[in-house]
C-alpha cells in the first residue's frame, strides 16, 4: 500500500504547477553535506515562499534524506510553512514588552480589517497574518513587521491604516 | 582641523523608528552641498526611547540628537554642520552641557557594549582602531599558553551571560581537557526570550568583538571549527556577522595559520536558526545544527565531552564572547574589579515595558533593580505605580515592588525565585495583571515545548488551561494549589532547562501576588482591570456625547440610546468584548 501511495504522489509531481527545477542548484550545493536538511528547507522556502509537497519528494529522492525526517523538521520549526502565503506577511509581535503594551489589540484590529485570523491568508493572497514571539524592538513596543519594514509604537488604528495603505497601493 | 563626524544609529530599532530615512536625507544633503564631513553608520547607541539618534562629533565636543526625523535632520545639517551652531532643542546628551536625559547614563559601565554606537560595525578598520584584534595578537605573539588564557578567564570571574551563570573559564577548561582531532566552539545567538534584545544590539553594533571572543576561545580550547547560531528573526545581525566574518578572514584573523601561527586554524560560519525557543538550550541547539528537530539530549555526556557531531564542544552566549577580548587585553582584574563577590563584571540589560527610558544599559553587577528602573530607566510611564519587574523571560519570574532593592547578581536574583536570565527586564505597572502575565508565559512555553518530556508537554498545557480559565472568570477553588502541584511535577520531571524553569513565572506570581489570583477566582474581579471577561463596562453620562459609535459597533446590540442622547449598556447582554471601549473617542466608556 505504502509503495502505491508514493507513486500516486509522483504522478502529482508531473501535474504540479510548481517549477521544480528551481531547487536544482540548491540540491547540488547541499547534497552529501552533513547537517544539510535545515538549510535545504530554508532555501526551498526562500524560493517558493513555502514548502510545496512536491519539493519534499524531489529532495528526498535526490539527496537520500528521509521524507519522515524532513516532515518532522518542517513541522518542528515555526519558520517553515506548508501552505502558500500572501505577498505580504504581517508579523505582529507578541513578545513580553509588546504584550504588556497591548499587542492583543493590534492583532485584533488587523484581524478585523483583513477578515482573517492569526495564521491565515486573505483570499486575494495579499496578506498573511502571523503572531510572532519577539522581534527584538522591545523599546518601541508594540510593533509589527511587514516585509523588512518594522512599524513601531502602534495602536490598533495605526496598524489598520498601514495595512489599508498597502492594500490601496496594490490595487493601483 | 579634524573632520566633523556624523553617526547615525542604524540598529534594528533605530531603523524601525525611521533612522534609514534620516541617514539617506543627511547623505543626500551632504552630496548636494559637497560638505566635507564624515557621515557614518553605527550600531545601537542604547537610548532606544529617543530613536532615531544622530551624533555629531566636531572639534568642540560631541552632541547626541534624539528623536530625529527628516525635517529635523535638515535643520541639524543647516545649522550645526554648516554653521557650527548646535540645535540645542534636540540634544539628548552632550559632553558640554547637562541634559535631562543624563540620568540614563549615570552608573553605566560599558565593557560588552564598549564599541556599540561608537564604531561602524561593517568596517573592520574601525574595530581595529578601538583596540580590536589586539588581544588575540597579544596572545599569539606573546606565546601565551592555552592554560594561561583559560586561567585569565577563570580569574576574571565571568559567568555565562546566557542565563545559567556557569563560570566560563571552567567550561573552557573542560573542553580543553578533552582531547580530540576536532573540537567545536559555538556562539549561542538564538536570543529567544521575548522582551530581550541585548544580543541583537551587540551583534548589530559590534560583531567583531564577538568574533574575536570566539577566536580566543578556539585558541584556548583547541577548536578548529566555530558556529554562530543566530535566530533568523535577526536578519540585520546575520548580515553584519557575515560581513564581519568575511573581513576577518581577509585580514587573516580567521582561516588557516591565523596571524602566521603555524597550525592555528579556525573556521567560523553563521548558522541560521529556524524559529524554536528550545534551541537556546545547548544540546537542542547542537541537534538543530546537525539538521534535526531541536530536541534536547540527555546529559551526560556533556557537550564538553561529546557535543556537536559527537566531538568535544564548548558553547557560550554572545555577551560572554564580547567580554572576552576586553578581559584578555586588560587583564582579569579589569573585569573582576566590578561586581559582587560571586558575580563579577558588568551585565547588559534590555529595559522595556512600562518605563520612560527603554533601551539597553550596561551596569556593574550589584546595582539594585530599583536604581536601574528609577535612575537609569527614568521611572514608570505616565506616572503610574510600579508593580513588578519580570526578569529572565519565560524561565524567570516577577519580582514585586517591595523586593526592588534586590541587587542584580546571579545569587540574589535566584533567591527571589526569578533568574538573572539573559538580561530582559520588563517593567510592569498597576495596569498589568499578574495572572495574565503568568498565562502569557505559559502560553509561550506550552507552544515552544519540544514535546520530548511528558510533564513539560502535557503539564504546561494543563497549567495554561487553568490559567486561561482563571483570567476568564471561570476559576475554581483549589486552582492555585493545582497549579503549584503541577509546577513542581514539571520542574522535577523535565530533561532540559525549558521544562525545569517553565513554571517559574507562575510560581513567582503566586508567591508575590496570590491576592490577585484569589480576586480572580473568588470575587471574579481583575484588580488591574486587564482581563476583559472580568470587567464591567458602563457609560459615563458626563462625557458621553451620544455619537452612537459604541452602539453601532456593539456585536450583541447591548447598547441603547438615540443620537445625542446618553447611551446605556445592558449588562445582561454585554459580552465584555471591549469594542465600545476601543471605539469611543470621548473616553466615555468606563471600566470597573
Amino acid at each position: 500500500m505504502r509503495v502505491k501511495r508514493i507513486l500516486q504522489e509522483k504522478e502529482a509531481v508531473i501535474q504540479s504547477s510548481v517549477d521544480l527545477t528551481l531547487i536544482d542548484p540548491l540540491i547540488e550545493k547541499y547534497k552529501n553535506k552533513k547537517g544539510n536538511l535545515i538549510p535545504i528547507l530554508q532555501g526551498t522556502q526562500d524560493i517558493y515562499g513555502y514548502l510545496p509537497k512536491e519539493t519534499f519528494i524531489k529532495i528526498s529522492e535526490q539527496t537520500g534524506l528521509k521524507l519522515s525526517e524532513m516532515y518532522g523538521v518542517a513541522t518542528f520549526y515555526t519558520q517553515f510553512r506548508l501552505n502558500p502565503v500572501g505577498k505580504y506577511i504581517v508579523k505582529v509581535c507578541h513578545g513580553t514588552a509588546c504584550h504588556v503594551q497591548n499587542a492583543t489589540a493590534i492583532s485584533e484590529a488587523v484581524e478585523d480589517a483583513l477578515g482573517i485570523k492569526d495564521g491565515e491568508t486573505t483570499e486575494d493572497r495579499l496578506f498573511t497574518l502571523e503572531s510572532v514571539a519577539c522581534l527584538g524592538c522591545c523599546s518601541l513596543a508594540p510593533v509589527m513587521m511587514i516585509g523588512d519594514e518594522t512599524y513601531a509604537k502602534l495602536t490598533g488604528n495605526k496598524a489598520v491604516k498601514i495595512v489599508k495603505e498597502i492594500k490601496i497601493k496594490e490595487s493601483n | 582641523m579634524k573632520k566633523t563626524k556624523v553617526l547615525v544609529g542604524l540598529a534594528s530599532c533605530g531603523i524601525a523608528a525611521g533612522a534609514n530615512k534620516v541617514y539617506n536625507k543627511l547623505k543626500a544633503l551632504q552630496e548636494a552641498d559637497k560638505l566635507d564631513i564624515e557621515l557614518k553608520i553605527t550600531g545601537c547607541i542604547g537610548m532606544c526611547y529617543r530613536e532615531p539618534l544622530v551624533e555629531v562629533i566636531d572639534e568642540t565636543g560631541s552632541y547626541l540628537y534624539g528623536e530625529i526625523n527628516e525635517e529635523k535632520a535638515v535643520e541639524i545639517f543647516d545649522k550645526h554642520l554648516k554653521q557650527s551652531e548646535p540645535v540645542k532643542d534636540y540634544i539628548v546628551k552632550s559632553d558640554l552641557f547637562e541634559s535631562k536625559d543624563d540620568s540614563f547614563w549615570d552608573g553605566q559601565v560599558k565593557i560588552a557594549l564598549r564599541n556599540c554606537g561608537l564604531i561602524d560595525p561593517e568596517n573592520i578598520g574601525e574595530y581595529e582602531e578601538h583596540d580590536g584584534y589586539i588581544a588575540i595578537k597579544k596572545i599569539l605573539e606573546g606565546k601565551i599558553s592555552q592554560e594561561q588564557v583559560i586561567k585569565t578567564v577563570l580569574d576574571s570571574g565571568i559567568r555565562g551571560r546566557g542565563g545559567g551563570g556557569f563560570p566560563t573559564g571552567m567550561k573552557w577548561r573542560f573542553a580543553y581537557n578533552n582531547k580530540a582531532d576536532t573540537k567545536y566552539i559555538i556562539c549561542n545567538a538564538d536570543e529567544g526570550d521575548p522582551g530581550a534584545f541585548m544580543d541583537r544590539s551587540l551583534l548589530e553594533g559590534d560583531p567583531h568583538a564577538v568574533i574575536e571572543g570566539l577566536i580566543i576561545g578556539s585558541y584556548a580550547i583547541g577548536a578548529s571549527e566555530g558556529v554562530i547560531y543566530c535566530r533568523a528573526e535577526y536578519p540585520l545581525a546575520i548580515k553584519r556577522l557575515n560581513i564581519a566574518i568575511d573581513q576577518a578572514r581577509e585580514k587573516g584573523y580567521l582561516g588557516k595559520d591565523i596571524l602566521g601561527v603555524k597550525g592555528f586554524n579556525f573556521n567560523l560560519y553563521v548558522k541560521e536558526g529556524a524559529g524554536a525557543f528550545v534551541c537556546g538550550e545547548e544540546t537542542a541547539l547542537m541537534a538543530s545544527i546537525e539538521g534535526e528537530r531541536g530536541m534536547p539530549r540527555k546529559r551526560p555526556p556533556f557537550p564538553a565531552e561529546a557535543g556537536l557531531w559527537g566531538k568535544p564542544s564548548n558553547i557560550n552566549n554572545v555577551e560572554t564572547f564580547a567580554n572576552i577580548p576586553y578581559i584578555l587585553l586588560n587583564g582579569a582584574e579589569s573585569f573582576s574589579k566590578y561586581g559582587t563577590e560571586k558575580s563579577k563584571g558588568t551585565k547588559v540589560f534590555a529595559l522595556t515595558g512600562k518605563i520612560n527610558h527603554g533601551g539597553s544599559v550596561e551596569v556593574p553587577m550589584g546595582v539594585s533593580i530599583r536604581d536601574i528602573i528609577f535612575k537609569l530607566g527614568g521611572g514608570i510611564t505616565d506616572g503610574k505605580k510600579f508593580k513588578a519587574v519580570q526578569l529572565g523571560g519565560p524561565s524567570g519570574g516577577c519580582i514585586p515592588e517591595y523586593l526592588a532593592d534586590t541587587i542584580v547578581d546571579y545569587d540574589s536574583v535566584n533567591a527571589t525565585g526569578a533568574i538573572m536570565g539573559s538580561g530582559g527586564m520588563v517593567v510592569m505597572d498597576e495596569t498589568t495583571c499578574m495572572v495574565d502575565i503568568a498565562r502569557f508565559f505559559l502560553d509561550f512555553t506550552c507552544k515552544e515545548s519540544c514535546g520530548k518530556c511528558t510533564f513539560c508537554r502535557v503539564g504546561t498545557k494543563r497549567m495554561l488551561e487553568i490559567l486561561t480559565r482563571i483570567t476568564e472568570g471561570e476559576g475554581k477553588e483549589g486552582d492555585i494549589e493545582k497549579l503549584e502541584e503541577l509546577a513542581y511535577q514539571i520542574k522535577d520531571n523535565s530533561l532540559c532547562g525549558l521544562g525545569q524553569t517553565a513554571p517559574n513565572p507562575v510560581l513567582t506570581t503566586i508567591k508575590y501576588f496570590r491576592h490577585e489570583y484569589e480576586a480572580h477566582i473568588k470575587d471574579k474581579k481583575c484588580p488591574a482591570l486587564n482581563c476583559k471577561k472580568l470587567l464591567t463596562y458602563t457609560v459615563n453620562p458626563d462625557t458621553c456625547t451620544g455619537c452612537t459609535v459604541c452602539a453601532k459597533n456593539c456585536p450583541t446590540n447591548a447598547i441603547d440610546g438615540a443620537r445625542k442622547e446618553i447611551h446605556f449598556i445592558r449588562q445582561d447582554a454585554c459580552i465584555q468584548c471591549g469594542m465600545c471601549f476601543s471605539k469611543c473617542k470621548f473616553d466615555a466608556i468606563v471600566l470597573s
